[in-house]
């Protein structure tokens, strides 16, 4: 194991981690204590813009530079959402910090809506983390009782009120406008943007949406300092003006064909392969590896060859992958076919698209009914380009749709057929021999599985 | 709007402990419309669907027209709303870390045994079978969800004597 000290996770493990006792035991809630007698809000927001940390949910926006586009001296009410819907394939980390340090997060997320003004925070909670929810309303209690939420925090004039809020099995309700549709009541259809939360959000009210891990990251570094978060990670690229750098500790999902899956805290920075070998016990039954998921299913694909690619908000951007999204990296052996892949993936984003916007409604199905089809053994070499304008036409980064699940749909299909074309092509001249070559439409799909 | 409930012949299902719970969720939130979410799972929670007349009561309680709580209700996985699902719903994840590990395989071999399609009971009505998209629990793959218990790196053997269990006993 690498000799980095877990400070995240570092409760992780330890009996009755998840109380409040316990938690104050190794240090938890000084920060709170100290920042609510000696520093402002203000203070606070510059603390945090002055460490660097960038949202831990998969944009990596820097964190303090958007709770300073929250207006100035607005009357309130300002909302704060804790985005706890985490759904993106292949990501736990947010669920092993609700469940084994929930008091972590939760002063994080005081801290955060003191910086921010907020006087509500709703925290959007994803209904199949029943162990969180039970941990999460406990850790609550455990604060109110505390005098660390509710009227007259500690005794200032700092009022807070937190309430779990519980999804209902909707990938798209962690899209944070999603997820404030959901919250008003409504279906999960994110909102155009501009306006952006901070300027109207929750109620038509400016609100701050952050990550689990975010606000983890904010209870460190009150109790910390900026220099010690700045210490870790790395540092902007000199050559790139626009690179805010990716400082901190980063919660690493690890799953897939590696020996021990898990959840491992790293400076950010480090490589795929060191977090097969160095913490995942190396490839499972020893097999070789064949590609790699960078940051959720989202990101698009590594092959075995770009294993050195960083895993910083820089590294997977340099490999052709949409970014470090959550972190969460899925190893795939030699055994694993390019299809199911790809298939896997396209049922996924087709499940979970909102429909709101067409191509991203009618390219998430065609893309999945596509490789149905490819993978019964009907497939052509034209669907390979098919698949790959419609990869290259929809999302917001070509600007065809409101959010970004588009994007996640379009960069699997992406990577994969580009860094793989040569397999599917012998995988659909194999499969259907008389058929590869045509270029007619190909009949209606009848039913091919179960699910 | 409120026609629709003031027939005398209809049956109304919210119980008063449900809308009592209900009600707790008021002062949460700035609107009414807030509490839909909370709403539907106080009554799923309860009654394992939530039909129709569920969604006029509730309707009604947060100041809603009934299409609007229908409209919502529609959008998510959750609900059902023609019967109530067994006692133990099992999701099993079929998300990319779960299948790589099998996971298609072991929903097969579920829905084989149990004579299922995802979304549909058992005969003897004990438990729905359901596909799940990543439970968050991929270090465990393949991973089922049943009711609140996460059982981890499921085996289709494990997964027969889980589908036993639940016909006596709902998973907890
Ligand atoms: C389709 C989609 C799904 C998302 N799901 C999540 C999620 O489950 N959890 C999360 O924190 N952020 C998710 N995000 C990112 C949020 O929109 C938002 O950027 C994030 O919550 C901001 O918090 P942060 O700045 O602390 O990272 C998702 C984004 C998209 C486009
Ligand atoms: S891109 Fe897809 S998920 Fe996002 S709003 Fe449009 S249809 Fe919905
Ligand atoms: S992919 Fe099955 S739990 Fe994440």
């Amino acid at each position: 194991m690498p000799d980095f000290e877990p400070v995240l996770l570092a409760n992780v493990g330890v009996p009755n981690s998840f109380t409040r006792e316990v938690y104050e035991s190794t240090g938890g809630y000084a920060a709170l204590r100290k920042v609510l007698k000696e520093m402002s809000p203000n203070d606070v927001k510059e603390l945090v813009k002055s460490s660097g940390l960038r949202g831990r949910g998969g944009a990596g926006f820097p964190t303090g530079l958007k709770w300073t586009f929250l207006p100035k001296d607005h009357p309130g009410p300002i909302y704060f959402c804790l985005n706890a819907d985490e759904s993106e394939p292949g990501t736990f980390n947010n669920r092993i910090l609700m469940e084994d340090d929930p008091h972590q997060v939760i002063e994080g997320i005081i801290l955060s809506c003191f910086a921010t003004g907020a006087s509500t925070c709703y925290f959007y909670l994803r209904y199949e983390y029943p162990l969180c929810y039970e941990r999460v309303e406990n850790a609550l209690a455990e604060c109110y009782a505390a005098g660390y939420l509710g009227k007259n925090i500690l005794g200032t004039d700092y009022s807070l009120d937190m309430y779990v809020h519980r999804g209902a099995a909707a990938y798209i309700c962690g899209e944070e406008t999603g997820l404030i549709e959901s919250l008003e009541g409504k279906r999960a259809w994110p909102r155009i943007k501009p306006p952006f939360p901070a300027v109207e959000g929750a109620f038509r009210k400016p609100t701050v949406v952050n990550n689990v891990e975010t606000c983890a990251c904010v209870a460190q570094i009150c109790r910390r300092g900026a220099e010690w978060f700045k210490s870790i990670g790395v540092p902007p690229d000199p050559g790139n003006p626009r690179d805010p750098g990716s400082f901190g500790p980063k919660l690493y999902c690890l799953s897939g064909h590696v020996n021990k899956p898990g959840c491992y805290e790293a400076p950010l920075g480090i490589t795929v392969n060191d977090l097969i070998n160095n913490y995942g016990g190396g490839m499972r039954d020893g097999k070789r590896p064949k590609m790699a998921i960078p940051g959720g299913i989202s990101m698009g694909l590594l092959t075995a060859d770009e294993f050195d690619c960083p895993l910083d908000f820089a590294g997977p951007g340099k490999y052709g992958c949409l970014g470090l999204g959550t972190a969460a990296v899925v190893v795939m052996d030699e055994s694993v076919s390019i299809v199911d892949y790809l298939y896997n993936s396209c049922q996924f984003f087709d499940h979970e698209s909102c429909g709101q916007c067409t191509p991203c409604r009618e390219g998430t199905a065609w893309s999945r009914n596509m490789l149905k089809r490819i993978k019964a053994g009907q497939g052509r070499f034209r669907d390979l380009d098919l698949l790959l304008e419609i990869g290259d036409t929809i999302g917001i980064i070509p600007g065809t749709t409101i959010c970004g699940l588009a994007d996640g749909a379009a960069w699997p299909l992406k990577n994969g057929i580009r860094k793989f074309r040569q397999e599917l092509e012998d995988y659909i001249k194999r499969t259907n021999p008389t058929g590869y070559m045509e270029t007619r439409p190909p009949p209606a799909l009848v039913s091919l599985d179960v699910h | 709007m409120s026609e629709v409930t003031s027939d005398v012949t209809t049956q109304r299902v919210l119980t008063d402990e449900m809308v009592a719970a209900i009600k707790a969720f008021f002062p949460r939130y700035p609107t009414r419309q807030a509490v839909t979410l909370p709403a539907l799972h106080v009554v799923n929670e309860r009654l394992r669907y939530v039909p129709l007349q569920a969604v006029v009561e509730i309707a009604e309680l947060l100041e809603l027209a009934p299409a609007q709580v229908q409209d919502t209700l529609t959008f998510y996985g959750m609900f059902k709303q023609d019967a109530p699902h067994g006692q133990t719903r099992a999701w099993v994840c079929r998300s990319m870390s779960c299948m790589l590990l099998g996971a298609n395989e072991l929903l097969d071999h579920i829905c084989h045994k149990t004579g299922t399609r995802p979304g549909e009971t058992t005969a003897d009505g004990s438990t729905t079978i359901e596909f799940a998209e990543c439970l968050g629990a991929c270090e465990f793959a393949p991973c089922i969800l049943a009711n609140k218990t996460l059982h981890k790196c499921v085996t289709s053997h494990q997964a027969d004597q889980l589908l036993n269990e639940w016909k006596t006993k709902p998973a907890p």
